[in-house]
C-alpha cells in the first residue's frame, strides 16, 4: 500500500518534469482533451438528462404534503444535481470510460515496449504519456460537469412537463430560489479533483503493467476500481471541508 | 565506441549477469549471442539504460553513462537508435509520424525538412511510399524495416538491435541482417545486435560475444567461431542438423 503510494507520487513527480518540446506536448494535450471531453459528451449527456429527471420525480414523490411548497422539489433537485449527481456520478462513469482507456492504452504501450522505445530516444515517458492526460482531465471533467448540471436541470424540467407531478413553473421557481454559489464552487472543485484522480490513478496502473494482454486487462480494472474508491473518498473530504 | 566494464545484474536472488566486460567498436556489427536465459537481452538493456546494472559501468565514447542523471543522458540517448524485438512502433501514429517523432522532439527542423528525412529513411529501408500506413497494416518484416528507419532518423552513432530475425521468414531475416550491416558500414555506427540466429552470426558477425549462464564465455569473429574448441559454444552454434552438416564445409 505505502510502496504503491510512494511509486504513485514519484511517477507524478516525473510526469511534471520540464517537457522536451512544449509544442509536441501541447498537441498531445489537445488530442487528449478531444478524447476525454468530446468523446464523453454523448454518455454524459444521456446520463445527466435521466438523472435530472429521476431526481425531480423522486423528490416530488417524497414531498406530497400540502404543507410543503411545490417549489421545494426544484430547489432540492438543483442542489443534489449540482453537489452530487453531476460531479460524482459523471466522474464514476468517466472512470469507467476514460480511466480504463488510459490504463489499457499505457499498459499496452508498456508490454509492447513502446515505453522503452520512448525512453531510449531520451523522452521522459511519464511526462509525455501522463501529463497531457492529467491536464486534459482537470480541464475537461469540470467542463463536462457544467454541461451535466445544465442537462440534469433540463431533464428535471422535461420530467415535470411530461409527468405533471410538479408544475414546470414551480420547478423553475424552485431552481432560482435560495441558490448558494458555494454549491457550484464545491461542484467544480470536486470535478477538478476527480479529473485528476481518474487520469493519474489509471495512468499509474497502466504505466506499471508487466506481463501481457491479461495483465493489461487487470491494470484497467484496477485503475477503474481504485479511481472509484478515491473519487468517493475525495467527495467526502471536499464536501466536509467546503460545505 | 562502447565499453562495458564488469557488468553485474541481479533480479531478487537471481544473478543474471556475472561480471561482463567488452568493447564494441564503430563500423562493426557486434553480436551478442547465447541460449535462452543466458542474459543477452538483459545485457543489452543494461547498456542502453533500460536496466540499471547492479554493479559495473557502461561508457559511450569514454563518457560514464551509468553514473549520469536522466537529463545528462539525453544527449547520448539522442545518438542512440534501437530496433526492438517486436519493433515497438507507436500504434496510434502512421509510419511517417513514427519516423518523424524523435525529429519533432529533439530538432528544430521545419516540417518539410523532417518529411524529407522521413522519406529518405523510408527509401533507405525500401519502403518508399508507405508513409501513411499504420503499424497494424504492415507485415512483420515491414515493421522491422520501419523500426530501423525510425532508429536511423536521428543519424545515430549507436544502433542497438534486439532479436532482429524473430518471427521473420529466412529470406526476410537475411534482408534485415544485410540492411543492418550496410547501415553500420555506411554511417560508421557502433552496432550491437542480440540474436540467436546462426544465419546472422555467420553473415554479419564482425565481433561476437557468446554469453553462457550470465558470463562472457567466448569472444571472436564469425571466421573464428566455426573453429573454436569451446564446448558450450560448439553446442550452441552447431545445435541444428543443418549447421552440423555445414560444419564440414566451414
Amino acid at each position: 500500500m505505502f510502496t504503491s503510494l510512494g511509486r504513485y507520487i514519484l511517477l507524478l513527480r516525473l510526469s511534471f518534469r520540464k517537457p522536451e518540446k512544449f509544442s509536441v506536448y501541447w498537441a498531445e494535450i489537445m488530442r487528449e482533451m478531444v478524447s476525454i471531453g468530446l468523446g464523453s459528451l454523448g454518455i454524459i449527456s444521456v446520463i445527466s438528462l435521466f438523472i435530472g429527471a429521476v431526481a425531480v420525480i423522486q423528490v416530488a414523490f417524497q414531498l406530497t404534503s400540502p404543507l410543503v411548497p411545490a417549489t421545494i422539489a426544484g430547489s432540492i433537485s438543483r442542489d443534489s444535481t449540482i453537489l452530487e449527481f453531476s460531479p460524482t456520478i459523471s466522474a464514476l462513469v468517466l472512470a469507467g470510460r476514460v480511466g480504463s482507456s488510459i490504463a489499457s492504452q499505457i499498459g499496452t504501450m508498456r508490454v509492447t515496449e513502446q515505453i522503452d522505445a520512448l525512453e531510449i530516444m531520451g523522452v521522459n515517458a511519464p511526462g509525455y504519456l501522463i501529463s497531457p492526460k492529467i491536464f486534459a482531465g482537470i480541464t475537461m471533467v469540470p467542463m463536462l460537469n457544467i454541461l451535466s448540471i445544465c442537462l440534469g436541470l433540463a431533464g428535471g424540467y422535461i420530467a415535470c412537463a411530461a409527468s405533471g407531478d410538479i408544475a414546470p413553473a414551480d420547478y423553475v421557481l424552485g431552481l432560482r430560489d435560495g441558490f448558494l454559489p458555494i454549491t457550484l464552487q464545491a461542484s467544480l472543485v470536486k470535478s477538478f479533483t476527480f479529473g485528476f484522480i481518474i487520469t493519474s490513478v489509471c495512468a499509474y496502473q497502466g504505466f506499471y503493467t508487466s506481463g501481457g494482454a491479461l495483465e493489461v486487462g487487470q491494470s484497467a480494472t484496477q485503475g477503474v476500481v481504485w479511481s472509484c474508491i478515491m473519487i468517493l473518498f475525495a467527495d467526502l473530504i471536499i464536501s466536509r471541508i467546503m460545505l | 565506441m562502447i565499453e562495458i566494464k564488469d557488468i553485474f545484474k541481479t533480479f531478487g536472488d537471481n544473478e543474471v549477469l556475472k561480471g561482463i566486460s567488452a568493447k564494441f567498436l564503430p563500423g562493426k556489427n557486434n553480436l551478442i549471442i547465447g541460449g535462452s536465459g543466458s542474459g543477452k537481452t538483459t545485457l543489452l538493456k543494461c547498456i542502453v539504460g533500460l536496466h540499471e546494472p547492479t554493479k559495473g559501468q557502461v561508457f559511450f565514447n569514454e563518457q560514464n553513462f551509468t553514473e549520469m542523471s536522466f537529463e545528462e543522458r539525453v544527449p547520448i540517448r539522442t545518438e542512440i537508435g534501437m530496433l526492438f524485438q517486436n519493433s515497438a512502433l507507436f500504434d496510434s501514429m502512421t509510419v511517417e509520424e513514427n519516423i518523424m517523432f524523435p525529429l519533432n522532439l529533439f530538432t528544430n527542423q521545419s516540417r518539410s525538412e523532417k518529411l524529407d528525412r522521413a522519406n529518405f529513411c523510408l527509401e533507405r529501408v525500401n519502403l518508399k511510399g508507405k508513409n501513411k500506413l499504420y503499424p497494424a497494416e504492415l507485415s512483420g518484416g515491414m515493421k522491422k524495416r520501419v523500426g530501423i528507419a525510425r532508429a536511423i532518423s536521428m543519424q545515430p552513432k549507436y544502433l542497438f538491435v534486439d532479436e532482429p530475425n524473430s518471427g521473420l521468414d529466412p529470406k526476410t531475416s537475411i534482408l534485415i541482417d544485410e540492411l543492418i550491416a550496410e547501415l553500420t558500414k555506411e554511417y560508421e555506427i557502433t552496432t550491437v545486435v542480440v540474436t540467436h540466429d546462426m544465419n546472422s552470426v555467420m553473415g554479419i558477425g564482425d565481433h561476437i560475444l557468446f554469453l553462457h549462464q550470465g558470463q562472457k564465455w567466448w569472444e571472436g569473429s564469425n571466421k573464428e567461431i566455426a573453429h573454436t574448441d569451446n564446448q558450450e559454444l560448439n553446442d550452441f552454434v552447431f545445435a541444428s542438423r543443418f549447421m552440423e552438416a555445414a560444419k564440414e564445409k566451414l
